[in-house]
């Protein structure tokens, strides 16, 4: 049951909502008891053709031969396409923000990474047509070695699955084979720690299995547009990728949409509309591509699979002191959105909780399977559950009750994340204090008197700490994964400073393209053998051992600071979308 | 190959098409008929949005083979209205928000229908039963439940 | 592309079946349609029968007879056949059941074919109609050894003798889905008692092998017994033989061999479910 607590942050809010806490009528809802609603493929055309793709078999495998002709000549077929009938067939999602290389074919031109990739696609005047002469396509394959884990598939020597990206890893700013996050000195404070906690995390994919199936129909328009009825979940967004593949102008496709029957993430990859609309193009007939269920649960594309290890360092009266989170996303074979969902995990961490120093590579990384993509919470989901399992763990290990250990390490208002950005309307403790009261759970006094708005900012929660740097897992050197840190970022600065030098790389076509990304200055020198920060040295032994939390840990601000950062005023950076949307470390504010 | 005549009643309505011999039911409502009601969600009859009524028994239209529903009477969603004033499955169903993105409804309607049709009062296990060939993956089936029973409870759901 | 055709009698169907290997008889067609839809049938004749025999129902004798194009919800609309009822209604939602026909069953692969058990527990056999001759009565048990060889033509029609005491038949399916899913495995039993000891019982099992099978070791275990804790335990330890099961996305082999004892253990014992 809906239970709105007014009386938490009340002075926040002006109580004058007149939808929240209300019940309210759906507008779309006479719509969908009359079965008025209209879903994309409830849309009447004359002379309707119907797309069904061929499928690889295989996982990874080089296409040796492709022959059409028999399903070319089969009955009401109109049109067989091949690769080499899409205009632009490579694609990312994310190209249309400039954000990663185009990696991914429409239709597979020389060879197949995953079972279902399309390589080629028939239309015809009946979907069993379309369906007959698909059976009469023949393509020879050479299968090749597979790779299906994360880690094997970023090990030297490990197959190549997707040839974009030669070592199997999306790379970040062409500099990193991985987003990587540093805060404080993760190392120093494992090794001062009570206890240290590694734990492994694996999350399967998941797929949407939404009731309506990924579809589209495109239809030649007057004034030479074509009108797309589609599913997807973001219209213009798909709009814009089909565009592109087809090489069309925007403002020659019309796409209506918005009435989803089910999607959750899983509706975003413009999985038909390209095809239909090319299909559209080269018969002059309306085009209708849908996916039929068993598609859907095999190849439209499902929340990627994971992998994470989490290292803690704890002291026994519970306060956190380090987190290191080493995770891997597995794309699949094509980039589609998990790019994005790394940087979304990286600003997810470490959790809900203040820690003082703080650490993370989240990789991702190609493997030959069905290629990933958003669904709810995607990039978050599935560390958070590991977050959770291990502050369970935690608790354990530090004899505290897990629901009091929660409020303990909570964020409050005006602590810094190590994103360096303050926390604001926290409300973790809150939430605990509530939960706990909803299931009986015991608090301790002290416990129940917390507040999400008292304790936080003040110290060393306000401080962002000496940062120690390193270089590992550079663009192509694997070696360099186990690297030693190179040098330490002082304490208070919010970036590593900007490069002065132009920068010419990223182009595509030959041609000189806008700077993609600020390049960084090469990292400050090296400490001489990184002696831990003072402020972490300096750091009061812990307490003896006991069973109440001390609610106010002892935040000693790090000491003797140097002034802060003077981060050379660079001019800004050219604030490309794609670094605006990648930056986990930007100065934004909300 | 020759498309076939196929005569049947659509929600009341005498309506005659040609369908390819081994067409589905569900490619004939909605392609040849224009009665989108019944959705596509499976082909495979696991969903249950393209439920119809064929002489008042629930079917799965995808299954269906059109051929065999020659003269006989088909009844969708878009037929449970009478004309301006929803049969109380609908008001229950919009009462209860029993209908997120609404693709299972018009399926939901029709299987809770044909309970209601031979099972004026039925208990909750009942309406378990009843839909447990229709598939939602955002509502909930709990809503759903509750506007069922609500319907039965209502005058007039008995109404055809 | 396929071709449908009608057949009035069951002959005639019959004779289609025999003459075309590509003529396919569609029944309910919750098989058939799905694999037309999914493009894995797409040639040949699918042929259909109204002929009104092949949906009659003989209920009144001791010995039963049913069409083999009766379907789920018909068995579950006869109160005669309240025994038959549990397996009838264990398939599918109500949609389904009012397509899903008897014979259609016989030919389900695993983990479908759970009424084919409750079938073979009731030691059924299977009347076969090849081409325009008359139909020919083959124990179950033999004809679904038979079925992955294919070509047998028409099943017209299903008999069995009605159970003595309705008490004595126990069907059992084992799904992981609330309200209904397809199967773990299925286990149906007849146990006709002479004098306190079982007699001649019949035990048939699902998805525990390619087709739904005898448990030959567990009938053995039982024959003259009484139904106690030491004949329960004999039948526990007989409850493998003979099975195959398959590993799926519903269970694997090595989750149904574990607890396919357990199961039988509760359905000899009556625990309702
Ligand atoms: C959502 C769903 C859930 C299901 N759940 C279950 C379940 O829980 N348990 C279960 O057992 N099954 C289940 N099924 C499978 C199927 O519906 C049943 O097995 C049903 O009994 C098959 O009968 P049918 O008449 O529809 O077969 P059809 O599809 O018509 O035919 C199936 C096969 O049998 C052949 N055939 C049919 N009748 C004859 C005949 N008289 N003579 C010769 N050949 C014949 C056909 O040629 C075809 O090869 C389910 C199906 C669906 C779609
Ligand atoms: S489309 Fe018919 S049951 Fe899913
Ligand atoms: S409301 Fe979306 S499937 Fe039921």
């Amino acid at each position: 049951m809906l239970e709105l607590r007014k009386d938490l942050f009340a002075d926040e809010r002006d109580d004058t909502l007149n939808v929240v806490g209300k019940s309210v009528q759906r507008q779309d809802m006479p719509g969908h008891v009359t079965a008025r609603t209209r879903f994309f493929d409830d849309h009447a055309f004359d002379g309707l053709l119907h797309l069904k793709v061929v499928r690889s078999p295989h996982p990874h495998a080089r296409i040796r031969s492709i022959d059409v002709s028999a399903a070319a000549r089969a009955p009401g077929v109109k049109r067989v396409l091949r690769a080499a009938d899409v205009p632009v067939n490579k694609n990312t999602l994310l190209s249309l923000i400039n954000f990663g290389k185009d990696d991914e074919p429409a239709l597979a031109v020389d060879k197949v990474c995953y079972v279902g990739e399309p390589v080629v696609a028939v239309i015809a005047e009946s979907e069993a047509a379309a369906l007959a002469a698909r059976n009469l396509v023949r393509i020879e394959y050479e299968p090749l070695t597979p790779v299906f884990d994360v880690e094997e598939a970023l090990k030297p020597g490990a197959p190549v699955v997707n040839p974009t990206y030669p070592n199997n890893y999306f790379e970040y700013h062409e500099r990193f084979d991985h987003q990587k996050l540093r805060f404080g000195d993760v190392e120093a404070a494992f090794a001062r720690a009570d206890i240290v906690i590694e734990h492994r995390y694996q999350m399967s994919p998941i797929e949407h299995a939404p009731t309506e199936t990924n579809g589209s129909i495109a239809a030649p328009e007057h004034n030479d547009r074509y009108v797309v009825h589609t599913c997807a979940q973001g219209l213009f967004f798909s709009l814009g990728t089909t565009a592109k593949i087809v090489n069309l102008e925007s403002n020659r496709l019309h796409f209506i949409g918005g009435t989803v029957g089910g999607g959750f993430g899983g509706k975003v990859d413009s999985l038909t509309e390209p095809l239909a609309v090319l299909g559209a193009m080269l018969t002059g007939r309306p085009v209708r591509f849908v996916l039929d269920r068993e598609e859907e649960m095999l190849y439209g594309s499902p929340r990627g699979a994971e992998r994470i290890y989490i290292k803690d360092g704890l002291m026994r009266d519970g306060r956190i002191v380090a987190r290191y989170v080493r995770s891997y996303f597995d794309a699949g074979a094509y980039t589609r959105l998990s790019s994005y969902a790394a940087i979304k995990c990286t600003a997810h961490i470490p959790g809900p909780y203040w820690i003082p120093n703080v650490a993370s590579d989240i990789h991702v990384a190609y493997t030959n399977r069905c290629p990933s993509t958003a669904m709810r919470g995607f990039g978050i989901t599935a560390v958070d559950f590991a977050l959770e399992v291990q502050m369970d763990r935690l608790a354990e290990a530090a004899g505290l009750d897990p629901m009091e250990f929660r409020i303990l390490n909570a964020y409050r208002d005006g602590d810094v994340k190590p994103h360096r950005r303050v926390a604001k309307n926290t409300a973790l403790i809150e939430c605990v204090q509530v939960a706990a009261e909803k299931a009986n759970w015991p608090l301790s006094d002290q416990a129940r008197r917390q507040s999400s708005l008292v304790g936080g900012g003040t110290g060393a929660r306000a401080e962002i700490p000496a940062t120690v740097l390193d270089q590992r897992g550079q663009i192509g050197r694997p070696e360099s994964r186990g690297a030693p840190a190179t040098g330490t970022l002082p304490a208070g600065a919010m970036r590593i400073p900007l490069t002065k030098e132009p920068v010419m790389e990223g182009t595509r076509d030959g041609r000189a393209a806008p700077v993609q990304v600020p390049r960084y200055a090469p990292a400050p020198a090296p400490g001489p053998a990184g002696p831990p920060p003072a402020a972490a040295a300096s750091r009061p032994a812990a307490p003896p051992a006991s069973s109440a939390p001390p609610f106010y840990p002892p935040a000693p601000s790090p000491a003797p600071v140097a002034p802060p950062p003077v981060a050379p005023p660079a001019a800004p950076p050219t604030q490309h979308g794609a670094m605006r949307f990648s930056s986990v470390f930007g100065t934004r504010r909300r | 190959m020759a498309k076939l005549p196929v005569q049947l009643r659509l929600n009341g309505a005498d309506r005659a098409t040609f369908v390819d011999p081994a067409e589905p039911l569900l490619t004939t409502l909605r392609r040849g008929l224009g009665d989108f009601a019944p959705k596509y969600g499976c082909g495979q009859g696991t969903c249950g949005v393209c439920t119809v009524l064929v002489d008042g028994e629930p079917q799965l239209a995808c299954l269906t083979l059109a051929v065999a529903c020659d003269g006989r009477h088909v009844e969708t969603a878009s037929g449970l209205a009478d004309g301006p004033d929803m049969h109380p499955l609908q008001t229950a169903f919009m009462a209860h928000f029993a209908a997120q993105c609404g693709f299972c409804t018009p399926g939901m309607l029709t299987a809770a229908r044909a309970l209601l049709a031979h099972n004026p009062h039925p208990t909750r296990e009942e309406v378990v039963e009843a839909i447990s060939g229709n598939i939602c993956r955002c509502t909930g089936y709990e809503p759903i439940i509750l506007a069922i029973l609500a319907a039965a409870a209502a005058p007039g759901a008995r109404r055809a | 592309m396929l071709d449908v055709r009608t057949c009035g009698s069951l002959a005639e169907a019959a004779g289609l079946l025999s003459a075309d290997r590509q003529a396919h008889l569609i029944g309910g067609g919750t098989l058939v349609m799905r694999a037309v839809n999914e493009g894995r049938l797409t040639e040949g004749t699918l042929v259909r029968v109204t002929d009104p025999a092949f949906r009659q129902m003989n209920l009144g004798g001791p010995r039963i007879e049913l069409g083999a194009g009766v379907t789920m919800a018909m068995v579950l609309a006869r109160g005669e056949l309240a025994f038959l009822h549990p397996a009838a209604r264990s398939i599918g939602g109500p949609a389904v059941r009012t397509m899903a026909s008897l014979g259609g069953n016989l030919f389900a692969g695993p983990p479908y074919g759970d009424f084919t058990v409750a079938l073979l527990a009731l030691d059924a056999q299977v009347v076969l109609q090849a081409g325009y001759g008359g139909g020919r009565a083959v124990a179950l048990e033999d004809f679904l050894a038979a079925r992955a060889r294919g070509g047998q033509g028409l099943v017209a029609a299903i008999q069995f003798a009605r159970p003595q005491s309705p008490g004595d038949f126990r069907f059992r399916k084992i799904s992981r889905v609330r309200p209904k899913g397809i199967a773990v495995m299925t286990l149906a039993a007849h146990l006709p008692r002479a004098g306190g000891r079982i007699a001649q019982a019949r035990i048939a099992y699902g998805a525990m092998a390619p087709t739904p099978i005898r448990a030959r070791g567990v009938e053995r275990a039982l024959e003259g017994k009484p139904l106690d804790a030491v004949s329960l335990q004999a039948a526990a330890q007989a409850a493998l033989e003979g099975c195959r099961p398959a590993t799926d996305a519903i269970a694997s082999e090595w989750y149904r061999r574990e607890v396919l004892p357990v199961h039988l253990a509760r359905l000899l014992a009556g625990d309702g479910r």
